[in-house]
């Protein structure tokens, strides 16, 4: 097989969270529903999704394919994908989530292996590590064991080899490079070089006449009754903010000087009781 | 159904993440009256299993050839032969990235249900029940696992570790597996860039820069002052993606999550996902130009000044105090 043509289908699976970046002291939680209050937050593209992204566009722009954006939310993520069409995704679909707002790690994996198989053939599946609202980190290891694929974490960055794909991904302390033969699953994070593009304005005003993809449950043929009420996998029983006081001390002093010395001091005390 | 698995991979010794799974997985088991299994798998370290056998009640070790080095495929379908054998209550990781790459996968092929990054375990009425840190640490999650069993990876450090008992009489089985090539993925090439380091997870005292250090230079400080406090050096999310220093330093959110005796953070603002990296830490010390930064709300002392000037001066003191 010649290895520039191994690549034919990327799907990208991209999530729309509540913008992370939100002060702590604007953030509240609704306890009965065990969901965060929305407010005024804007809803975002998760960013680890956007990292895999990246990293698809990259290795299409080396090796070809089709990348296409896939996502299971609310009518309001049909926002994520036209970013992802505007970042130059080529095609995008949307499986409507008109259930509870967040189903369980299982449920989503379901969902996605069943739009995946809709889509038709894949190579490769991408993934964001994990989300910046729940950080669940399973939809990868679960959607792999769903479609019956390998799959590889923490990777961030992949090219075409002589006999499929080179997978590198992060570990504690350095990196592994793996051999792969798609199809493969893979989990995305984040490195200086995937950066996600911003896109350009002429790429934002084309993508909102994009075509995009609607399913409902029932046309990708799932459960629906069991994804519709979140899963059977785990129950959130709680959510709650932490109440933590903690006062800072400022060093204080009438010089640089004098004030180093008293940091240098209460650094010498803790290091030392360790 | 009443005993527990704990699932270590070796390379690392019976550090305090080995230690805080085998806490964690004694303290469950008893709670379920049943026994405590492990399963060490990688290459063949003597004393850890010395150490795991301690505390666990039988050790199945999976060191045979094809697995002494981690493989996806195959230390997966290694370690699912040997959870199926025992159908456990509960399989517990460490929170390392073998460990959260294998997690959920085998709590699919076990009809299992798995949680992960978890500060506390718990049972309630039978069923088990974990606290994770969610949306960004600004909030806490208690979650039921409905399946069983329960397959959980943990915050390591937060869970106590247990003594050593020496006089149980532990059963250590060497394991051959006859398993099947999976050649769909295969690990070619390893690198350690911190070879011989401990893991920042394991770190006494962390020095960490941010987005204000302003470029790569000022992480050689960072690294001098680290390296006199017998501490190691790690970095914002923001410093990380520019490229100032190694991915693998990474701490928050979407980085490491670390528990040092001393935090010292440099030029961070303290945005609440660098937070969640490190609400473990006993103490957070904070440099920082502005007042107003959202790390001083989060730290135990802090210095308002421009860290240029205040680095020097601090290496001088310590150095003085340390005399």
């Amino acid at each position: 097989m010649d290895a520039k043509s191994i690549i034919v289908n990327i799907i990208v699976c991209i999530k729309q969270i509540l913008d992370p970046e939100i002060p702590a002291r604007d953030f509240r939680v609704e306890r009965e529903k065990k969901e965060a209050v929305r407010g005024s937050a804007n809803l975002v593209t998760n960013i680890f999704c956007e990292n895999a992204l990246e990293t698809a566009l990259q290795l299409r722009e080396k090796s070809g394919g089709k990348i296409t954006a896939l996502t299971f939310g609310a009518e309001e993520a049909e926002d994520a994908l036209r970013k992802a069409l505007a970042m130059k995704a080529d095609a995008a679909a949307l499986v409507v989530n008109d259930g509870h707002p967040h189903p369980d790690p299982l449920a989503v994996a379901q969902t996605l292996a069943a739009a995946i198989r809709k889509i038709g053939a894949f190579d490769l599946v991408m993934l964001g590590r994990e989300s910046g609202d729940w950080g669940v980190a399973q939809t990868g290891g679960l959607l792999a064991e769903e479609l019956g694929a390998p799959c590889v974490s923490f990777v961030d960055h992949i090219e075409a080899g002589d006999d499929g794909l080179i997978v590198k991904r992060q570990t504690e302390n350095g990196w592994e490079k793996l051999a792969a033969k798609p199809p493969l699953v893979v989990t995305v994070t984040n490195n200086e070089f995937n950066v996600p593009r911003i896109p350009k304005t002429r790429d934002i005003m084309m993508s909102a006449r994009q075509p995009i993809t609607k399913w409902t449950l029932e046309d990708i043929g799932v459960d629906s009754a069991q994804i519709r009420a979140g899963g059977d996998y785990y129950e959130v029983v709680d959510l709650a903010v932490p109440v933590k006081e903690v006062s800072c001390e400022f060093v204080s002093g009438d010089t640089l000087e004098q004030k180093v010395e008293k940091f240098a001091e209460r650094v010498i005390e803790i290091t030392r009781a360790l | 159904m009443s005993d527990i698995v704990i699932c270590l991979f070796s390379g690392s010794g019976y550090d305090r993440v080995a230690q805080g799974v085998a806490g964690a997985g004694r303290r469950l088991a008893d709670q379920f009256d049943g026994r405590l299994h492990a399963i060490i798998a990688g290459a063949h370290d003597p004393e850890l299993i010395i150490r795991i056998a301690s505390v666990a009640d039988a050790v199945v070790t999976l060191d045979q050839k094809e697995l002494a080095q981690y493989q996806p495929e195959l230390s997966l379908n290694a370690i699912t032969h040997i959870c199926r054998e025992i159908a456990p209550r509960a399989v517990l990781f460490g929170n390392d990235t073998y460990s959260q790459e294998t997690a959920p996968r085998l709590a699919h092929r076990l009809g299992g249900a798995a949680a992960g990054d978890c500060l506390d375990l718990m049972t309630h009425d039978g069923a088990i029940r974990v606290k994770r840190s969610v949306y960004g640490g600004k909030a806490i999650a208690t979650i039921e696992l409905k399946r069983s069993p329960a397959v959980v990876w943990l915050r390591a450090r937060a869970f106590e570790p247990v003594a050593t008992n020496s006089a149980s009489v532990t059963t250590v089985r060497q394991t051959r597996l006859d398993l099947q090539s999976d050649d769909r993925t295969r690990i070619i090439e390893r690198k350690s860039e911190a070879a011989g380091a401990s893991r920042l997870e394991d770190a006494r005292v962390i020095v960490s820069g941010g987005r204000g250090l302003g470029g790569p230079e000022p992480f050689e400080d960072l690294q001098e002052l680290a390296a006199m406090l017998g501490g190691q050096t790690a970095a914002s999310r923001a410093a990380c993606d520019s490229g100032w220093c190694p991915p693998s330093w990474q701490v928050g959110q979407t980085g490491k999550k670390v528990a040092p005796g001393l935090y010292i953070a440099v030029a961070i603002r303290g945005a609440s996902q660098h937070m969640a990296g490190i609400s473990d830490a006993q103490n957070i010390a904070a440099i920082n130009i502005d007042a107003d930064a959202p790390i001083f709300k989060n730290c135990r002392f802090g210095i308002v000044e421009d860290y240029r000037k205040v680095i020097p001066l601090l290496k001088e003191k310590l150095a003085a105090l340390q005399k």
